[in-house]
């Protein structure tokens, strides 16, 4: 029954609509405006440039303003101040800019709008002033690109030697987090060698797989660098952390890495954001498949000494499942069992 | 030589004035014109699916709790049992809508309707160089559609992997299955656009070269057909590379070779391929996926000259600048490619290279800012709905051009890229502008097309619906991309730092769903018009340029005598000493001493003698008959 009502509705404002149409087209036949070369509808329109100007950009500075703190996340990494800090000077630059040459866009057309007691004055071209506004906007971006350039060699730049390092491998649809133990160098791996209890594909057989640990936590230092060696297992992933500043495709066959200096430790974030919830966290940001948008890990960054203390507590891969070790040749196994026997 | 030119012309002329039948009339025409209409038309309805499918993605995204059920008899087993969509169904939206508006709207649609049509009509030539590669284009186009259609509705469902089709997961079908039947579809079907596009520009830079009529120098030409010329040498240069990337594809795909794949064990298996490099199919792609924006937004900027120029009834500010901007976008698209792959793991010095190349391509661009808003200043603007569409235009060129210089900055890239703010980039300057240049195009010409006038009212309500709903839908993603919500998400609610905006997102997709009904009164204007529009005077617009010296309704050939010469550049507008506000192009410069600047006054003799020798020839001509 309602949908009948409704159907009924929409022909009638659709009939209505029609009729309007029809005769405001015979009015204008009638009067004669559509043989003007501008009819009334020509000031209206002009107008409308100006009414849209004003909504619009009274719309942009209230909603910009207000929603300041939610859009703008808390920067939890030393490179996110400089290219957080980038970011907002070529705001200014380009939003002065959008203003300026909007301001113009809509103005012009109600200032100059048709009438016919004018001419348009004929100024086809002006070499001054092309080269004025292909040299400004040249220094200004030069000016942009080179502080970016800065920038980005320095964050691109080798890690420091003491990074702390974290691997982290994509796989549809979750994240798996491998840490080198306390000999500092992860062990090799292969992607052949990856089995139900082995989903890393790690080789066993080199010396420094034995103490290299799982978790299911990023655990981090503050203010000691990180480097995080990126690689996927299957199809492309991205690393995103969004309080960290930090993106890297995760790309099977080619390892990738992205090293950075995070500057408060989670529990300090929680205080200053007075949100006892806040998590650092990272997600996916290359298509990989149905699971793409729950591929979520938490990154817990806390003091030096704390990270230290955890890391003597986590318990390796071997040690977990003893039976890795099976098989192996017998240097490394003894390494193994003295792991083991440690415990 | 002046007699050769001229008796082929009246022969050609004669040759044009055969019947048609609707077959070669309508499908398998010739005439460049019927072409122009056919992309149109094919790229309206490729338009309202790509439309379509957005909408779809868009009600999942603003109203995830939504029952969707109603779609089920349409959308079949991709609507779950519980009423909402399935998120791998998602992912093949979003990939055919930036396939389809990317490829068959905006280069097809645009390029294709318009090349075809205005070539030939503005630089006064019979038809194109080849009317025959001509009608293949289009019908290779046709037939890459059908195949794209056929994957809409296949039970694995077309192509899932973004528009840009990344290899691995585009390679294997255990990734996600989309990548089965629906890319193999989705890989012949550009295969055809491919060959379609190369087809159409291969045309396109003979004719211009070629086929010029007398007097219509590279100086004299409309900036639409630079802008034309142009588009079509960047796709011929950069489509085959495209073929190349989507080749090596099909290879691993079918063949088992490994360009793109190393290291992969999924579906509980390690596959033997190794030693490829996904890498290498990113820059591959880019090396068209960058060109092709510049083929997408060139000809909406050409349109937009023109269309300015003409309404603003004063000359387009900068014509040479203008070109040479052109001309610098178009070397430099080539050189910009890796911008797309800042983060991708490629070598981070490549960044700094490509980031510096970058931010020069937006120098070109401002330039042809400045120079549209110096056109509309102190001109006598007359608001056509072309007019208004090319104001539009011009304000999202400057919208989302600006956010491409955040963009092109690799370090604010790191965290920007696959966001929203990405989402709202693009289809700004890309998307938005490109499809603002397609309308002002179709109001412009639609006389021509079709001997009959538009409805001016409904095109004034059908520009401020769209362009305030434009803005609707794409400036608030700049703030949800600012809060670094990733892309071609299905729902965010999964992550802390990202489980607000469910109202912005709410108010988005409603303003795109206003959007796309509003485009139904072009539809209804478009088609209602054609029959029923007022009939139109031959030069509507009071426009120089060489198409409206033709009649209302020209046959195949364009013109029934001979070719018109032209003697000066195509805008003339409001010119001193005048008493017209516009001298077309075919008006000599000895028929106007008292608007002629000095140094076309000294021309004007060089002119005469020119005419009176071709006087001559022609009598010499008709004596021989």
């Amino acid at each position: 029954m309602y949908g009948f009502l409704i159907g009924v509705g929409v022909l009638l404002l659709l009939s209505i609509i029609w009729m309007v149409y029809r005769i405001q087209t015979l009015v204008t036949v009638v009067k004669g405006s559509d043989k003007k070369i501008a009819s009334g509808s020509n000031k209206v329109n002009a107008i409308l440039f100006i009414v849209f100007m004003l909504g619009a950009g009274a719309l942009m500075f209230w909603y910009s303003i207000k929603e300041y703190d939610n859009y703008q996340l808390p920067i939890g990494s030393e490179h996110g101040l400089v290219t957080d800090r980038l970011f907002w000077v070529t705001m200014a630059v380009t939003g002065s800019v959008f203003l300026i040459t909007h301001v113009l866009l809509f103005i012009f057309p109600y200032k100059y709008r048709y009438s016919e007691k004018r001419k348009a004055s004929f100024y086809p071209d002006d070499n001054k002033l092309e080269i004025i506004w292909t040299i400004v906007p040249g220094i200004a971006l030069a000016g942009l690109v080179f502080s970016g350039w800065m920038a980005w060699s320095d964050i691109t730049a080798p890690a420091p030697e003491n990074a702390h390092v974290v691997e982290i491998m994509g796989y549809q649809f979750a994240w798996e987090i491998r840490y080198p133990g306390t000999d500092k160098v992860l062990g090799d791996y292969d992607y052949r060698l990856i089995t139900a209890s082995n989903s890393h594909g790690i080789d066993f057989t080199d010396k420094n797989s034995i103490d290299d640990f799982p978790s299911p936590v990023v655990v981090i230092p503050k203010g000691e660098p990180v480097l995080f060696k990126i690689r996927a297992r299957d199809v492309l992933h991205s690393v995103f952390a969004p309080h960290m500043r930090l993106k890297m495709d995760a790309v099977p066959g080619m390892p990738t890495r992205f090293w950075f200096v995070p500057i408060k430790t989670t529990a300090e974030m929680r205080v200053e954001l007075n949100n006892p919830e806040f998590n650092y966290e990272i997600a996916c940001t290359e298509v990989c498949g149905k699971g793409h948008f729950g591929m979520r890990k938490i990154i817990e960054v806390i003091e030096p000494a704390a990270y230290q203390k955890w890391i003597s507590e986590q318990r390796s891969f071997i040690q977990m499942d003893p039976a890795l070790a099976e098989g192996l040749p017998s240097e490394t196994k003894e390494l193994a069992e003295i792991q083991l026997t440690e415990n | 030589m002046a007699t050769a030119t001229v008796t082929n012309h009246e022969s050609a002329s004669q040759d044009h004035e055969h019947r048609d039948n609707f077959v070669t009339k309508y499908l398998f025409t010739q005439d460049h014109k019927m072409i122009g209409k056919q992309y149109l038309i094919t790229g309206m309805f490729w338009a309202l699916i790509g439309g379509f499918l957005s909408i779809l993605f868009r009600l999942q995204l603003g109203f995830p709790e939504m029952d969707l059920s109603f779609l089920r008899p349409l959308l079949g087993g991709w609507i779950t049992e519980s009423g909402s969509l399935d998120p791998t169904f998602y992912l093949a939206l979003v990939t055919m809508h930036g396939t389809i508006m990317v490829f068959f709207v905006l280069t097809a649609g645009l390029s294709g309707t318009f090349s075809n049509y205005l070539i030939p009509l503005q630089i006064g030539a019979r038809d194109m160089a080849s009317g025959f590669m001509n009608m293949l284009s289009y019908w290779f186009f046709f037939v890459s559609g059908v195949i794209m259609f056929i994957s809409l509705f296949i039970k694995t469902g077309p192509a899932a992997g973004g528009w840009v089709v990344y290899p691995p997961l585009s390679a294997l079908e255990q990734a996600i299955p989309g990548s089965g039947l629906g890319m193999t579809l989705w890989l012949v079907a550009m295969t055809f656009f491919i060959a379609s596009s190369l087809l159409g520009g291969i045309n396109y830079i003979t004719t211009v070269i070629n086929l010029r009529t007398k007097g219509m120098s590279f100086s004299r030409l409309p900036l639409t057909i630079w802008a034309f010329f142009l588009t079509a040498v960047i796709g011929l240069l950069s489509f085959p590379v495209l073929f190349a990337a989507a080749l090596l594809l099909v290879f691993d795909r079918s063949f088992g070779t490994s360009f793109y794949l190393s290291d992969i064990y999924i579906g509980g298996e390690a596959l033997p391929n190794t030693g490829g490099s996904p890498v290498l199919y990113q820059h591959l792609f880019w090396f068209l996926g960058h060109p092709e924006v510049y083929i997408v937004l060139l000809p909406a900027l050409g349109i937009t000259s023109e269309v300015i120029a003409t309404n603003s009834r004063k000359p387009i500010f900068g014509y040479k600048a203008m070109i040479i901007s052109m001309l610098g976008i178009t070397i430099l698209s080539f050189i910009v490619w890796a911008h797309h792959m800042f983060v991708s793991g490629m070598n981070p010095f490549l960044g700094s290279i490509f980031m510096f190349l970058t931010l020069i391509i937006a120098v070109p661009s401002a330039v042809k800012v400045f120079n549209y808003l110096t056109t509309l200043w102190r001109g006598n603007l007359i608001f056509t709905p072309a007019m208004l569409f090319s104001i539009g235009l011009v304000s999202f060129f400057i919208s989302g051009g600006l956010t491409g210089i955040f963009l092109g900055n690799s370090a604010i890239d790191i965290q920007l890229h696959d966001t929203y703010f990405v989402v709202a980039h693009f289809h700004l300057v890309m998307g938005s502008a490109s499809f603002f240049g397609l309308m002002a195009g179709v109001y412009h010409w639609f006389p021509k097309m079709f001997g009959r006038m538009m409805d001016a009212k409904l095109g004034y309500i059908h520009f401020w619906l769209t362009f305030t709903g434009v803005y609707l839908v794409f400036f608030p993603m700049h703030y949800i991309g600012i809060a670094g919500f990733p892309r071609r998400y299905y729902s965010w609610t999964n992550f802390e730092f990202a489980n607000m905006y469910t109202d912005l997102n709410m108010f988005v997709s409603v303003a795109a769903i206003i959007t796309f009904t509003a485009q139904f009164i072009f539809i209804f204007n478009f088609f209602y018009s054609m029959y029923r529009g007022k009939k139109a005077t031959l030069n509507p617009w009071r426009s120089n340029t060489l198409e409206w010296t033709t009649p209302l309704y020209p046959g195949h050939g364009n013109w029934p005598g001979e070719i018109p010469t032209v003697y000066r550049w195509p805008y003339d507008y409001s010119k001193p000493g005048a008493e017209d506000d516009f001298i077309p192009q075919t008006v000599p410069l000895s028929a106007t001493p008292e608007s002629n600047l000095p140094h076309e006054q000294e021309l004007v003799k060089l002119e005469l003698e020119i005419m009176k020798e071709d006087e001559e020839v022609l009598i010499a001509n008709e004596t021989k008959h």
